[in-house]
């Protein structure tokens, strides 16, 4: 889409307030509607929409597949560790009061904000995934070709 | 007053959407009119005041599923494939299912009754409670992270688990179409060695 100068200067525009807003949905999701999920969409949208419009390989170069295929991995096993925490510190798996013994409700906030980043990351990393696992396929198509 | 004529538009606008989906040969504008539907879907849970699903729909179902699919369109075919006419069978047996399902929500409670079960079981509970356990003013966020902790773990596991599926998937046949490839070469260049 080299042709499509407005796309791109608007693109270069949006990603990064695309990531900012991915961001505040993440660690504001106790507050307002969105956590892990909504927030891993919308950061991968900021990559996927960077791949439509410079190409998948610019994609490639700021966010690397063998990077994303780690991220998928560490999200689950964020979530997973913080379950196992608890449970070395004595309370039942994804008890959240191990963080916080003297202050239950303050360990609830460090645990919701733990597992919330775990399935945020997966989240972004697979849909990045399956995205560059698309794109990655066809040869690249012309405007008219739709 | 306003509310209900809010809930028919959208429902209007959803039905007419489908409607052009089935109608379309294009199968692009099959695609972006999907995204409509699922925008519309997302403002339908906004006026139901479900906004953090209202959140999801609007960015996985307009936002991500429609990349996907247009990604999808330049793997196979632009246009749909023209199908035999196939009579009035279809018909009857979309009808006799839209009828058994208007049937069954007649036992439903109706629209926004507090006295429904779904608003009597352990809603009340983790509304009251969630404050003094969780302290956290979202309780969909308080439930869905802390007291079904468990569940969402199964939810990630779940992405996880699809995530990879797709990749084996799409990178494997890759792979193999790129030695199909060295193949039908390697027998292109025999044969012409044979003939000369």
């Amino acid at each position: 889409m080299h042709h499509h100068l407005i796309l791109r200067v608007v693109t270069k525009m949006l990603v990064g307030t695309i990531i900012l807003f991915a961001l505040y949905v993440q660690f504001h999701g106790d507050f307002s509607p969105g956590g892990g999920f909504q927030a891993g969409v919308i950061m991968s949208v900021a990559f996927i929409l960077y791949g439509i419009v410079f190409g998948l390989s610019q994609a490639e170069v700021v966010f690397p597949p063998w990077l994303v295929h780690k991220t998928m991995a560490l999200g689950v096993l964020i979530y997973g560790t913080t379950g196992v925490f608890s449970l070395l510190l004595g309370y039942d798996f994804l008890d959240y009061g191990a963080f916080s013994p003297d202050h239950p409700s303050h360990g609830q906030h460090w645990g919701i904000f733990a597992v919330e980043l775990g399935v945020g990351i997966t989240v972004t990393g697979v849909m990045v995934g399956i995205y560059y696992a698309f794109a990655s396929r066809p040869p690249p198509m012309d405007d008219e070709d739709w | 007053m306003i509310e209900t004529f809010i809930n028919i538009t959208l429902f209007a606008m959803q039905v007419l959407t489908a409607l052009f989906i089935v109608r379309s040969k294009r199968l692009f504008s099959v695609v972006m009119l999907s995204g409509v539907f699922s925008l519309l879907t997302a403002l339908f849970f906004v006026a139901l005041d479900a906004v953090d699903v209202a959140f999801t729909e609007a960015a996985v179902g307009a936002g991500i599923s429609t990349v996907l699919m247009l990604g999808t369109i330049a793997l196979t075919a632009r246009t749909q494939k023209k199908t035999a006419p196939t009579g009035y069978l279809p018909y009857l047996v979309v009808a006799v299912t839209g009828a058994a399902l208007v049937y069954g929500t007649l036992d439903m409670p109706s629209f926004g009754d507090p006295m429904a079960p779904a608003h009597q079981h352990v809603a009340p509970e983790y509304l009251a409670r969630s404050v003094t356990d969780i302290d956290v003013p979202n309780v969909v966020t308080a439930i869905l992270a802390s007291y079904r902790g468990y569940d969402t773990l199964g939810e990630t596991a779940v992405v996880f688990t699809a995530g990879i599926g797709v990749l084996m998937l799409l990178s494997g046949l890759r792979r193999r179409r790129d030695e199909d490839d060295v193949k039908i070469v390697k027998n292109k260049a025999a044969k012409a060695k044979d003939r000369a």
